[in-house]
């Protein structure tokens, strides 16, 4: 029965890929839709960045990891480049649950056998949704799905790419192109077929500041906060550059200035 | 040209000093007074920029490994902790990945003004071989570097250039294999392979900086070249280093931090490809394993020959070849500002590594965008381009040019009245 089912899907997908083969599966050039940071003065969005978290923690952290970023680097005090307070940044720590075993009796978890959990605290990072990446696969038909710390870094075109790959379904795949089995029709991923389901559908959030959630909004908020999320410095990046560059003009005039005094005998 | 010293203690103490070690009068007479040829242009302001860049590098280099962990199972995420929580580890870390490129855009240049204006040719052969080691070692070192965040395309640029030493096995069998897992410290790329080319990548910088020196020191005793060409004939020709030329290579080299604050601040990820940005994974091949763009002229000739060894041949053979250019340019003239033939032949050179680049970041397979010219034959003709213009070109054009006259001093050159101010000036 096994090996049935394992042979039919074997050639469902010999079937499919035969068909698709006929068709150039590249992906889409990506959508641009503008953002907030682009360019040598842009910069994040604050309330963009909330309802993109917003957006990150109630559905993308599903399935999605963010190993990388701490709770404390949500924080815009003391200088921090995030977009919350610390007591929010606490508040937001503390809601979910991270390892604590072992305890001072070494153990690592209580009598009846669940490990041992605690609040978190802003020196935390988030907590991964899957133990491992085999319960991750598991959990998803054998797809793994991405961390998303440094996603828009990761993947050519960026934020741009992320933001199309979200947006991307309920498309009509062309005449001939066939769907594989636990894939989605995604014209922005290469060859397609996506192992992730349509992430987004309307109203899927409420916004605290009363934002309509259509999907495009929550695509742009959540890809604003990965785009953060990958790059948390670069607004301090660009505001250091700007110094620099107008010290560096002003330092080569003035140099330039001497190497033509300087010079002036010589020539 | 070197000449007599003309350093003066001035004070007790470094009259003292001067009796016992003259490191004063040393670095007054390379640094200060050292007569350098008056008519320098910009494309000379290039070695100051390098020995610039390679202070960063290193500087940046030691901050970095003070909080880089070289652990296949932490590199990846000590570069990310690098990037979020050291203070201003961002910078550095974009800084030295970016000063690579910055540095290597800085010896092409330097490189092509020395074939340009023959600097490699009688008495410099010394000084140019050096300079070939320094880039060498630059190559070595850029790759293990390449390699230490650990992300995909780190490991999979290590495997294929370890693996390169594979193809001895085809003269002598088992033995490359043998080599690649005594590089290896292991059967495949792994912890013991990133933890030495960590220990290479800290060694080989100062190593570099040894070269350098020599690469100076052999500056020092023949003298700069210049854009004529031709020698120096007396104290007409020539200006004090200090502050002729430190001001000239400031005001150059200013310009040239403008570009390189420009990407470090508003465009850091531009020269790195995506694929770094994921962890290394042994299971998953990415589609295109592809070098940082200052390597991608010597990948296009690797992989434009279809048989190994050959290519590996041919890629070594590419570098190799620079240390005989000094013996293959048979002409006596050494700017080509005077060698009408050559500097046509030299700027196909620029081009044809310029489109080799292009070249060597597409598969083999590849056609040009658009079209469906392979780019295959391209790749091939621009191999054999690179080699004619050293081993056939350069030696024969010595043989049939007929260079244009040369200017009788440097003086009468940059001067209109150089002839009366020659003869005006004191006889040394």
């Amino acid at each position: 029965m096994r090996f049935a089912r394992f042979a039919l899907t074997l050639g469902l997908l010999a079937a499919a890929t035969a068909a698709n083969a006929a068709i150039d599966t590249s992906p889409l050039p990506p959508k641009q839709p503008g953002w907030s940071f682009s360019g040598p003065f842009g910069m994040y969005d604050r309330a963009a960045l909330q309802r993109g978290f917003q957006v990150y923690k109630e559905v993308c952290s599903a399935c999605h990891s963010l190993n990388r970023v701490s709770f404390h680097a949500l924080s815009s005090d003391n200088g921090g480049d995030g977009f919350f307070t610390d007591p929010q940044v606490k508040a937001i720590a503390a809601g979910y649950k991270v390892p604590a075993g072992p305890n001072d009796k070494g153990e690592t978890v209580d009598s009846s056998g669940t490990p041992l959990m605690r609040p978190g605290i802003p020196a935390d990072h988030f907590p991964p949704p899957f133990a491992n990446e085999q319960a991750a696969r598991t959990a998803n038909n054998g797809a793994l799905p991405p961390d998303l710390s440094i996603i828009t870094k990761a993947r050519a075109g960026g934020p741009d790419y992320v933001y199309s790959i979200i947006t991307g379904f309920h498309q009509k795949p062309p005449a001939g192109f066939k769907v594989l089995p636990n894939k989605y029709y995604d014209p922005y991923f290469n060859g397609w077929n996506i192992s992730m389901p349509p992430p987004l559908s309307a109203n899927q959030v409420t916004y605290a500041d009363g934002t309509k959630a259509t999907v495009d909004q929550m695509a742009h908020d959540v890809v604003t906060f990965l785009t953060w999320a990958a790059e948390p410095t670069m607004e301090h990046r660009k505001r250091i550059g700007f110094g620099v560059m107008l010290f560096l003009i002003a330092f080569a005039g003035l140099l330039y200035l001497s190497y033509r005094r300087v010079w002036a005998d010589i020539h | 040209m070197a000449g007599h010293s003309t350093y003066v203690p001035k004070t007790r103490f470094t009259h003292w000093l001067d009796s016992r070690l003259p490191i004063l009068r040393f670095a007054n007479d390379t640094m200060s007074t050292f007569p350098t040829p008056r008519n320098l242009n910009f494309w000379y302001s290039f070695g100051g920029i390098l020995t610039f860049m390679l202070g960063i590098q290193i500087v940046t280099g030691i901050v970095l490994a003070m909080h880089y962990v070289p652990a296949a199972n932490m590199a990846f995420d000590s570069v990310e902790n690098i990037m979020r929580d050291v203070n201003y580890g961002w910078l550095l870390r974009y800084m030295h990945s970016n000063g690579a490129s910055f540095f290597f855009l800085a010896v092409y240049i330097h490189i092509f003004r020395g074939l340009y204006y023959g600097s490699y040719k009688a008495p410099r052969e010394v000084l140019w071989i050096l300079g070939v080691i320094i880039y060498v070692l630059m190559i070595a070192t850029a790759f293990l570097g390449y390699v230490l965040p650990w992300g995909q395309m780190s490991f999979w640029a290590a495997t294929v250039i370890t693996n390169l030493f594979s193809s001895i096995d085809q003269i002598l069998p088992h033995f490359g294999t043998a080599v690649t897992q005594w590089l290896w410290g292991g059967f495949a790329v792994g912890d013991p392979t990133l933890n030495r080319f960590f220990s290479l990548h800290y060694l080989l910088p100062f190593v570099i900086a040894g070269v350098v020196v020599l690469h100076i020191w052999a500056l020092h005793v023949p003298g700069n070249n210049n854009p004529l060409g031709i020698d120096v004939r007396g104290p007409q020709d020539t200006v004090p280093f200090h502050p002729y030329y430190t001001v000239k290579d400031a005001f150059y080299l200013c310009l040239f931090v403008i570009l390189f604050a420009i990407v470090v601040f508003y465009l850091p990820n531009s020269l790195v490809e995506p694929d770094n940005y994921v962890p290394a994974n042994p299971l998953v091949t990415p589609p295109e394993i592809v070098p940082e763009w200052y390597l991608l002229p010597f990948y296009a000739m690797l992989r434009s020959i279809p048989q190994k060894l050959i290519g590996v041949i041919v890629l070594f053979g590419a570098l190799i070849t620079l240390l005989f250019v000094p013996w293959l340019d048979t002409s006596r003239v050494r700017s080509m500002r005077f060698r009408p033939l050559a500097k046509q032949f030299f700027w196909a050179l620029v081009i044809d590594c310029i489109v080799l680049g292009y070249l060597g970041a597409h598969r083999p397979d590849a056609v040009f965008p658009g079209t469906a010219i392979p780019m295959l034959p391209f790749a091939r003709l621009g191999t054999a381009y690179y080699f004619a213009y050293f081993w056939i070109i350069l030696p024969l054009l010595g043989l049939i040019e007929t260079p244009r006259p040369l200017p009788a001093t440097i003086a009468t050159s940059v001067t209109g009245t150089g002839v009366e101010q020659v003869n005006a000036a004191p006889a040394e």
